[in-house]
């Protein structure tokens, strides 16, 4: 059990392939191959969203904004689609993510500049971005119509039964889990969240940190909003609205602490899934989707309060026979 | 005054850093003022002045965290600028810092190599190539722990050797060294001392600050003494004796020795019978009378604050009974102490004791906050007679009531949170390390006002770590270590040996 | 001892004009001003008052939560569940309505679920020792989630004449005055009152600062952290009552995203996210700028979302402003 609550990835997949089985016992349907892509599928724009959250959570920071920034570039690229459908989906792509990126540079510059609490400047840009969807489109929304097909097909390819959504996912974990793990500035971020002070002793500076962070964070939102407008075949001022929670939730249930420096790739993806799973799986259950949100709601505090158990200090052990206890549970 | 100029060689050989004329001003404060000194290969120097006197302005501006306003740095002979801690530490300056700060949840190699891991050509981290580099830099300073262990696994005396393999990673030329024992124990201090004696001999230059004289005279070669920002004198530790260097440091002769003053000690105040705690302490047994100083020493980790802070109510015992005046007590959290009439006052000022944003009113009748409300709201003026009664009595140097407490030094902010716990009007009062890291003036000034407290008839606990201090202070002694009393002594019959040997269980046959 | 003269310590810093001016709540009481100044500029209509009663409507539900906000932000916590407490608050009130509950019920119903909500919160945070930001994230999701199991797509709208007359008419008819806005002034001077003047207070403010100091100084932290959850939680069922009766209807959407902006009008108040400062005086002027501003310019048929972007620019600018101002002073002194 200790070793369990001490490895948090294997302890999450766990979870995961338990309840894939006991739903697949249940509706056999469900732990099918088919089945199992399409779930990918359907979970990987929340996939890169957690995973550029999780990039800010550990230096200490919230992006409260993703979804709204979601929403904008979507939008953005959405509208270039219904003016030019012919242009290569390459430049559907770029400009969502140069928008995100943008977005997400905005967001930077508040905290990383002026040192306002990434909550604060993240609520405000909240409101902002979604509502300058409106301020551009004057509320007009986007149709699948309207789109064009290079727009829309994109995403609807498939390699090896699986979407390019999933296979663009794939590509940003490992870029995201190279950059993290391999890198110095990745390791700095770490560094950063952890200790600030004495990262500054290090020479690693938070200010440039955060503008990387906030930065990327938005980038992929971005990417995501080209992502989800096409895939859903509609754009406007109210997509993904209150996805940021979700996102938010997926990194607390794969274990990022909210207090900063820790944090793993594969936790964010696991938690992304988990949460993937479980709307997945109430239709195939009959539970009407009315549950999802009261389920999600449940799972995240279940979450936190295993997390808080792996993560307790223990008491001083001061007494020699306290000290030989300890090293024999060991 | 030593003479000091820096071009005069003491030992030969061109300084590895060299200080020329530097001054840095805050708004309102003149923290350096032209100070010059230098250091060499192969010396440990040590940096002494009161708190405020500059030595952590100078730490600073070494580390790249501050720029001075005027003057030079020279490393290894070329003049330097640093804009950031970057720029330092690549020119060969290493610090280890009061509190070790480091990363408690990355590996032992990375909190060696953070800020300059080894690359590949690929431009990514080299992790064989680190772990093996931080391998050998742990097997040369002696450590028994893996590179890939947490940070957060290790004891403080773990982690100031993975500062020190840090240092060595870089083979920094001038290794700071700012109060770097604070934490440890006699033993741990030993290795540190072998591992300072390592770095002389590999030709590091080493910059020692501490509060505390025996260790300075037992492991540098050399002295820069500061006061208010000047530089007052400088050369060989031989050359001059201990009563010289408080002197040079505060300008004025101070007494080191405690006056014990005579009181009366009246009836048994405090009774503490078997107290217990399954992991922390066991059976602590005393009594504490009116009028007495009970002192509690033992090793950093005996379990001191520990029982203490039960006593007080901060965590709960598992057996044992607390009697005050004979009557049995109830304490579940510190709302109980303080009806009962304990006060604590936390070893750890600014986490535990202070709340430094609040003004100094605000803070000094913290605990005591219902006796100063009238008809359901506080009242000012009550507040205000408090705060100024106290205040006075305890020599609190500020400008005003209203300042926030973040804005007095060190060893006033203290004089303020040991008034909050006296505004409690206590009949015990538990002081945990009182004079830790405040300079000798105010350490002077609250030795003075133990004694006073002791001689209205309180009942007066000192937690300490310094023996002069306990020895020169209290009645009796407590020794504990690992969690259970070793020994109680009285004054009179005891000895510094015998103590210190009950404390680290060296002679505990006997 | 050291013999150096004693000096006298004076009782307070003597008061410049120039600190007082450059108080957080001066600047809102300009923003104010402005804000109102403007609104009368475009509009004939926003003076009329009628009109700013019926304004009143408008913020003063969720005016009431931010008074609770702003003292759990004080003490460095924060309820980002409070717009689900409201909806499921408000589901006990339609179904205890649906069972044919009289007026009492119906009114005490609401805080009492909010208050068990609250308690919930509290619980977790304070006894399991879990961040406010993520239990209450989870929470959210519980609380509205529960709202939509029981309703699914489906809103309760039978409501008895009574309620709706609580949340439809006035208290006073002159000044024309409605009930909510009645109680939001009544709660605020109780709470600046209570925050300000008493030790209650006073404790706040040293938990905000530094809560382990507050703890060794016999103040109950963790049991003064559960009593403002369960109080937030309390107001939020009180602000369900005041919405359903004044919008006489329960929906799983109810209320939503009020939690953003009850935490927006809190900081735009003045009360620092990192705990230990701010003032009942600065949450109120705040409700009231971000108020006065939303109805000024609904009246010119400004769309709410455009709305919220200017509120959004607000937020950041007005605590962005005081800093750059504060740097480029500096970067001229030197």
């Amino acid at each position: 059990m200790n070793f369990l609550l001490k490895h948090r990835e294997l302890a999450l997949s766990l979870i995961i392939a338990l309840m894939v089985t006991g739903v697949g016992i249940y509706a056999p349907a469900f732990a099918t191959l088919e089945n199992a892509a399409s779930v990918l599928n359907d979970t990987s724009i929340l996939c890169m969203l957690a995973i550029g959250q999780m990039m800010v959570i550990i230096t200490r920071g919230i992006d409260l904004s993703v979804a709204s920034n979601l929403a904008l570039s979507g939008m953005l690229a959405a509208s270039l689609a219904q003016n030019y459908p012919d242009l290569p989906v390459i430049a559907f792509i770029a400009v969502a993510i140069a928008t995100g990126l943008v977005l997400g540079l905005i967001n930077g510059s508040f905290v990383a500049g002026l040192g306002i609490p990434p909550i604060v400047v993240t609520l405000g840009t909240l409101a902002i971005f979604r509502g300058m969807i409106v301020v551009y489109g004057g509320g007009n929304q986007v149709n699948a119509s309207e789109m064009g097909d290079v727009f829309q097909s994109f995403p609807k390819v498939t390699f090896l039964g699986l979407s390019t959504i999933f296979w663009i996912m794939a590509a940003v974990a490992v870029t995201a889990w190279v950059f993290l793990s391999m890198t110095r500035v990745g390791r700095g971020l770490y560094a950063v969240g952890g200790n600030p002070v004495a990262a500054r002793y290090c020479g690693i500076d938070l200010a440039p940190q955060q503008l990387l962070v906030y930065s990327l964070a938005g980038a992929i939102s971005g990417l995501c909003g080209y992502l989800w407008v096409s895939r859903y075949g509609v754009a406007y001022s109210e997509i993904a609205s209150g996805y940021e929670l979700t996102v938010i939730a997926s990194c607390v249930i794969g274990g990022v602490s909210i207090a900063g420096g820790v944090g793993t790739v594969a936790g964010a993806l696991l938690g992304a899934l988990f949460l993937g799973v479980i709307v997945n799986a109430l239709p195939v259950m009959q539970i009407t989707p009315f549950w999802q949100m009261a389920i999600s709601g449940s799972v995240i505090l279940a979450a936190v309060v295993v997390n808080a158990r792996a993560e307790k200090r223990g008491v001083k052990l001061i007494l020699p026979e306290a000290r030989l206890a300890a090293g024999a549970a060991k | 005054m030593q003479k000091s100029d820096a071009s005069s060689p003491p030992q030969g050989g061109e300084p590895v850093l060299l200080l020329n004329g530097v001054s840095k001003s805050f708004p309102g404060v003149r923290a350096l003022n032209n100070v010059s000194f230098a250091l060499r290969a192969g010396e440990v120097a040590a940096l002494v002045g009161e708190n405020g006197a500059g030595k952590s302005t100078i730490v600073k501006i070494l580390t790249g965290i501050y720029s001075p306003d005027a003057g030079e740095i020279a490393v290894g002979g070329q003049l330097r600028k640093f804009q950031s801690p970057r720029d330092s530490w690549a020119a060969g300056i290493a610090a280890i810092h009061q509190e070790t700060v480091m990363f408690d949840e990355l590996s032992v190699a990375e909190n060696i190599f953070m800020g300059h891991m080894p690359c590949q050509k690929s431009g990514l981290v080299d992790w064989p190539h680190m772990r093996q580099r931080t391998a050998e830099l742990l097997k040369s300073i002696e450590a028994d722990f893996d590179p890939e262990d947490k940070l957060k696994q290790l004891s403080v005396a773990q982690k100031h050797l993975v500062e020190i393999a840090r240092a060595l990673s870089h083979e920094a030329s001038v290794i700071i060294m700012d109060e770097p024992t604070a934490a440890l124990s006699r033993n741990e201090i030993d290795d540190l001392f072998r591992i300072i004696a390592q770095l002389k001999a590999a030709g590091r230059a080493v910059m020692f600050i501490s509060h505390k004289f025996d260790e300075i005279f037992r492991v540098a070669d050399s002295f820069v003494c500061l006061r208010d920002g000047e530089k007052v004198g400088d050369g060989k530790i031989n050359g001059i004796t201990e009563p010289k260097l408080v002197s040079m440091m505060v300008g004025r002769p101070i007494d080191q020795v405690f006056p014990k003053r005579d009181i009366a000690i009246g009836d048994v105040v405090l009774k503490v019978e078997g107290l217990s705690n399954p992991t922390e302490f066991a059976d602590i047994s005393f009594e504490l009378r009116r009028g007495e100083i009970l002192g509690f020493y033992g090793l950093v980790g005996a379990g001191r604050s520990e029982a203490m802070q039960c006593l007080f109510g901060m965590s709960a015992a598992s057996s044992g009974r607390v009697l005050l005046n004979g009557t049995p007590l109830r304490i579940a959290s510190p709302v109980d102490a303080i009806a009962a009439g304990i006060s604590y006052v936390p070893e750890d000022r600014q986490e535990q004791g202070a709340v430094l944003p609040l003004t100094i009113r605000e803070n000094i009748t913290l605990a005591s906050i219902a006796s100063h409300v009238r008809n359901f709201f506080l009242s000012k003026s009550s507040e205000l007679k408090a705060v100024r009664a106290l205040g006075k009595r305890l020599d609190v140097r500020a400008a005003h009531w209203e300042q926030k407490l973040g804005e007095l030094s060190g060893g006033n902010q203290q004089k303020v949170v040991i008034a909050k716990w006296l505004a409690a009007r206590p009949k015990v009062i538990i002081l945990d390390e009182p004079t830790k890291g405040i300079d000798v003036g105010s350490k002077a000034a609250v030795h003075d006002f133990i004694g006073e407290l002791a001689e209205e008839g309180l009942a007066v606990i000192l937690i300490s770590s310094e023996l002069p201090e306990i020895m020169g202070l209290a009645d009796r002694v407590v020794v504990m270590q690992e969690g259970r009393i070793a020994n109680v002594f009285t004054r009179g019959t005891w000895s510094a040996e015998a103590i210190v040997s009950a404390a680290t269980g060296a002679r505990k046959a006997a | 001892m050291n013999k150096v003269p004693r000096q006298d310590v004076a009782d307070a810093a003597p008061r410049s004009l120039s600190d007082r001016l450059l108080r957080w709540e001066s600047i809102l009481v300009v923003m104010l001003v402005a804000v109102i100044v403007g609104n009368t500029a475009i509009s004939p209509y926003f003076l009329d008052i009628y009109n700013l009663s019926d304004a009143t409507y408008n913020f003063s539900e969720k005016a009431i939560v931010a008074l609770a906000m702003a003292l759990l932000i004080l003490v460095r916590d924060i309820d980002l569940s409070v717009a689900a407490i409201i909806a499921l608050a408000s589901l006990a009130i339609g179904l205890a309505a649906q069972a044919g509950a009289g007026l009492p019920v119906l009114l005490l119903i609401g805080p009492l679920v909010g208050a068990a909500c609250g308690a919930f919160n509290g619980f977790l945070v304070t006894r399991i020792a879990l961040p406010a930001i993520v239990v209450t994230i989870g929470t959210m999701s519980l609380y509205r989630g529960l709202a939509q199991v029981v309703l699914g797509d489906k809103a309760i709208t039978q409501y008895p004449k009574d309620l709706a007359a609580i949340g439809q008419s006035y208290l006073i008819k002159w000044p024309p005055l409605p009930y909510s806005f009645v109680i939001f002034l009544g709660l605020a001077a109780i709470f600046a009152v209570v925050l300000h003047k008493t030790a209650f207070g006073r404790k706040l403010y040293a938990i905000g600062n530094n809560p382990v100091a507050a703890r060794f100084s016999g103040i109950p932290v963790e049991r003064i952290r559960f009593m403002l959850f369960v109080l937030t939680g309390t107001l939020a069922g009180l602000a369900a009552v005041l919405l359903t009766a004044r919008i006489g209807s329960t929906r799983p959407n109810i209320a939503l995203g009020w939690e953003l902006e009850i935490i927006t009008a809190v900081i735009l108040g003045g009360v620092s996210i990192a705990g230990g400062s701010g003032t009942i005086p600065g949450v109120v002027l705040a409700v009231f700028i971000l108020g006065l501003a939303t109805f000024g310019l609904s009246l010119v048929n400004v769309p709410g979302i455009v709305i919220s972007v200017l509120l959004g620019l607000l937020l950041i600018f007005s605590i962005a402003m005081p800093i750059v101002v504060r740097r480029l002073m500096k970067s001229r002194a030197t």
